[in-house]
């Protein structure tokens, strides 16, 4: 184990990580049935882990099979940890670590994407660049009137990001985002 | 684990028509459940109503929800069936809370049915009314609320198939008061199970070659078996000692998993861990591989992680991957039952392997002189009960019987695992991982329904029985004869001892003032109650005790300062034991060092 012993006097004996931690992206295939969420967030909150990103809905209606995607961090181990601690949820059918399986495929990330609606509120010079920057990242305007615009943005979450944070001085009055969804390039399946 | 499955009834379907309470003791019945424990309400009355009305299935009467529970592991560790509790909606399933969680940390089969309030009041805050599968879902392996009645068979089907196999645990199937009343098909045990619950039972047949390959080289080799092999059956227990008779290895054991190995045999080490014995410690610290059955490298076995067994190449056998890597890192995972590995352990062994018991002579050799330092030695007093001395006369008055030991958790526990010697498996009853105080009462409650003819001892702490003494009156109306042997410190012992290491001997709140008579409260359950505080008078009482043919409640009034020894201190290594002759004060108020302490 590569962790630091910390001696904490107490009944238990505290160990430090000190590999860096990394973000990974999952897909867990699960029974759409009440609760799995729950079960699924649960043992993230329970045992400490991150979510940084989380989304779900159902993709094989006739199977009743659900897709949840989770943008998490952590060093190797945990992340290990994550998978199998997964793979022990009576409904779960399979947990693959995208990231690992890009890897493998030498890729450097699976491909993701994540959807955006923003809303942006003003008027004059602000609205013209808030419509040329949109333009530019190749966002749609859903609806809009003479005061503000919705844009719907879809792509990497890093140019979401970026498109958030240049709309913030133009007025910006609303975002909703959906998180990362995700599979691996190339022919196979998951 | 084995799982008794009557044959499905040929019945017609009109026959299995049946409303949501009859289906519930169908399916107990057809899941092969003779005994359940539990206690009524508003929310489970349809279900009592259907208890009342048969034979078959034997309700045992607790005073508290947590006695159900505790009862219900007790019997499950005793027979290796699943355990069944029975508990009403709110309340009741919020006393069960305990128990599961137990099952869960010490993968104990436990199957808990609960009343809910109807399902058109859920939500509403009704009378009686609690998330029951919102505050199980981490307690136990899997929960279901039951929605439609026409799912209630197969849910509890899969409940019972859940809790028994792969790494065993605890399921609630939680059930509204109108789906009991409603009508539905009642459709029998099946055995295709749902396909993303598939345990791997088998091993992968190249790692256990990898295994063998590391053992047949080892020169100071060590078995480490846990619960696992316990859990596995008594075959799996079987299978262990011919591993250890064909390699001569030594071999130690977690709390969880003593008897699987018999005490009295020739490779035994005593148990392992915090306060294991200083061989087993020094083993497994000086070894150079390490096979871990069933076990799961838990913080009260390893000690110091980062000089956990520096110099050993580990493997590892458990059912649950999760358990692999995850506090220790092993060089040879296995994934599987411990019986079906361990069965191909040793025939490999026996095909390949050329047994070179010699070349472990040495080791041996240094085995012994550690356990020449006779770590579990203590100063005998003519005049004061030592609480070590009272466990040993409780283990050879009573050694030539079918006995059953369940515990508290304190001192108490830990000296019972040190100084009873268990040659059997699942005949040792005690909270490992959750460490419940009131565990050993309503256990031992349990074991006795499973095994009535047998000796059943609950060796307990002053503190602890008090948490669940009222199953006493539950042991009374059920003729259980559980033998209740309070090592009565008058101290919350092992709360002390950490004080005294850790907050310079400042005892708060550890001394049980008010301390009721135990002989009285005896008498007044309907119990037999007995009273020593003679070195001795304590063969003669415990004589008295086994004889008796009722519940008894043994106040054995032991050295009120005795501290548990040997003990691994915090953030200390397997090979930094603090032993019982070294265990001055002055060491013990040192043997957590200056910066240890401030970081508390
Ligand atoms: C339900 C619960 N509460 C608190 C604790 C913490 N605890 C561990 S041991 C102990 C003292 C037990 O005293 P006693 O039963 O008299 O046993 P002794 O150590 O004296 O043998 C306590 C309070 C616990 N394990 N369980
Ligand atoms: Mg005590």
């Amino acid at each position: 184990m590569n962790a630091q012993l910390q001696p904490t006097g107490s009944a238990y004996f505290i160990t430090k990580e000190t590999e860096a931690a990394q973000t990974h992206t999952l897909a867990v295939l699960v029974d759409n049935e009440p609760g799995v969420l729950a079960r699924v967030i649960g043992l993230f909150s329970g045992r400490g882990y991150n979510i940084d990103s989380l989304t779900v809905s159902e993709t094989e209606h006739e199977r009743h099979l659900s897709r949840i995607t989770i943008v998490t961090r952590g060093t190797g181990h945990v992340l290990e940890q994550i998978k199998h601690q997964l793979e022990r949820i009576v409904p779960v059918h399979r947990v693959v670590d995208l990231s690992v399986v890009a890897d493998e495929r030498g890729h450097d990330r699976p491909m993701e994407r994540e959807l955006a609606l923003v809303k942006v509120r003003g008027q004059g010079d602000d609205r013209v660049e808030a419509l040329r920057l949109a333009d530019a990242f190749r966002a749609q305007v859903i609806d809009a009137n003479t005061e503000h615009f919705i844009f719907e943005i879809t792509g990497r979450v890093s140019k979401i990001e970026q498109f958030i944070a240049i709309m913030k001085p133009l007025g910006l009055v609303e975002v909703c985002r959906t998180g990362v969804a995700a599979m691996n390039r190339g022919p196979e399946g998951m | 684990m084995n799982k008794a499955v009557s044959e499905p009834a040929a019945d017609t379907s009109a026959h299995n028509e049946m409303t949501g309470a009859e289906i519930v003791v169908q399916a107990l019945k057809d899941n092969g459940v003779e005994n359940i424990f539990g206690y009524p309400g508003g929310a489970v009355l349809p279900i009592y109503d259907e208890l009342f009305q048969q034979e078959e299935v034997r309700h045992i009467l607790v005073r508290h929800e947590q006695g159900a529970g505790h009862a219900a592991e007790g019997y499950a560790r005793a027979t290796g069936k699943a355990g069944v509790m029975l508990v009403t909606s709110g309340p009741g399933a919020t006393n069960a809370v305990t128990p599961l969680q137990d099952a869960l940390m010490d993968s104990i089969p436990l199957v808990c049915i609960s009343g809910q309030v109807p399902t058109a009041l859920i939500g509403s805050d009704a009378f009686q009314e609690c998330d029951t599968v919102g505050i199980t879902r981490p307690c136990t392996k899997h929960n279901w609320l039951v929605k439609d009645v026409n799912q209630l068979a197969a849910i509890i089907h899969e409940a019972f198939h859940v809790a028994t196999t792969g790494r065993p645990g605890p399921v609630v199937v939680d059930i509204p008061k109108d789906i009991q009343f409603a009508k539905g098909t009642y459709t029998p045990p099946q055995t295709a199970p749902r396909t993303s619950y598939q345990p791997q039972e088998q091993g992968d047949i190249n790692q256990i070659k990898a295994a063998i390959e590391l053992m047949a080289h080892a020169k100071k080799p060590v078995i480490y078996s846990g619960g696992g092999v316990i859990n596995a059956g008594p075959e799996a227990s079987h299978l262990l000692r011919e591993l250890v008779d064909l390699t001569g290895f030594p071999i130690t054991s977690t709390l969880m998993g003593l008897g699987a190995y018999p005490a009295s045999g020739a490779n035994w080490l005593g148990m392992l861990g915090m306060h294991g014995t200083y061989e087993a410690n020094m083993a497994m610290h000086d070894c150079d591989v390490m096979l871990c059955v069933g076990a799961r490298f838990d913080d009260r076995i390893t000690g110091r992680l980062d000089a956990f067994s520096p110099n050993s190449r580990k493997i590892h056998i458990d059912i649950d991957p999760s358990s692999i890597n995850k506090n220790v890192r092993v060089d040879v995972p296995i994934i599987g039952d411990a019986g079906r590995i361990l069965e191909d352990l040793v025939r490999l062994w026996r095909a390949t392997a050329k047994p070179n018991k010699a070349a472990l002579k040495p080791w041996w050799t240094q085995i012994d002189i550690w356990r020449a330092r006779d770590s579990l030695a203590y100063r005998p007093n003519e005049d004061v009960i030592m609480p070590q001395y009272a466990i040993q006369r409780l283990y050879e008055l009573t050694r030539d019987r079918d006995v059953y030991v369940t515990t508290e958790v304190g001192q108490h526990q830990m000296w019972a695992a040190q100084h009873f010697g268990f040659e059997a498996p699942n005949h040792w009853m005690t909270s490992g991982g959750l460490g419940t105080m009131g565990y050993g009462l309503p256990a031992a409650l349990g074991v006795q329904i499973a095994h009535p003819d047998a000796l059943v001892i609950d060796i307990a702490g002053d503190a602890s029985v008090q948490m669940t003494i009222q199953e006493m009156s539950a042991a009374v109306q059920h003729n259980a004869p559980i033998k209740i042997f309070i090592l009565n410190n008058q101290y919350m012992g092992m709360v002390r001892q950490w004080q005294q290491l850790l907050h310079g001997n400042r005892l708060s709140h550890s001394y049980t003032e008010a301390m009721p008579d135990f002989v009285k409260l005896a008498e007044a359950y309907g119990c037999h109650g007995i009273m020593c505080d003679k070195p001795a008078a304590l063969d003669d009482a415990i004589r008295e005790m086994i004889s008796v043919d009722k519940p008894v409640i043994f106040d054995c009034r032991v050295a009120a300062l005795a501290n548990c020894f040997p003990m691994i201190p915090s953030g200390k290594a397997h090979n930094e034991m603090l032993l019982p002759d070294e265990a001055s004060d002055e060491a013990v108020a040192n043997a957590i060092d200056e910066e240890g302490r401030q970081l508390v």
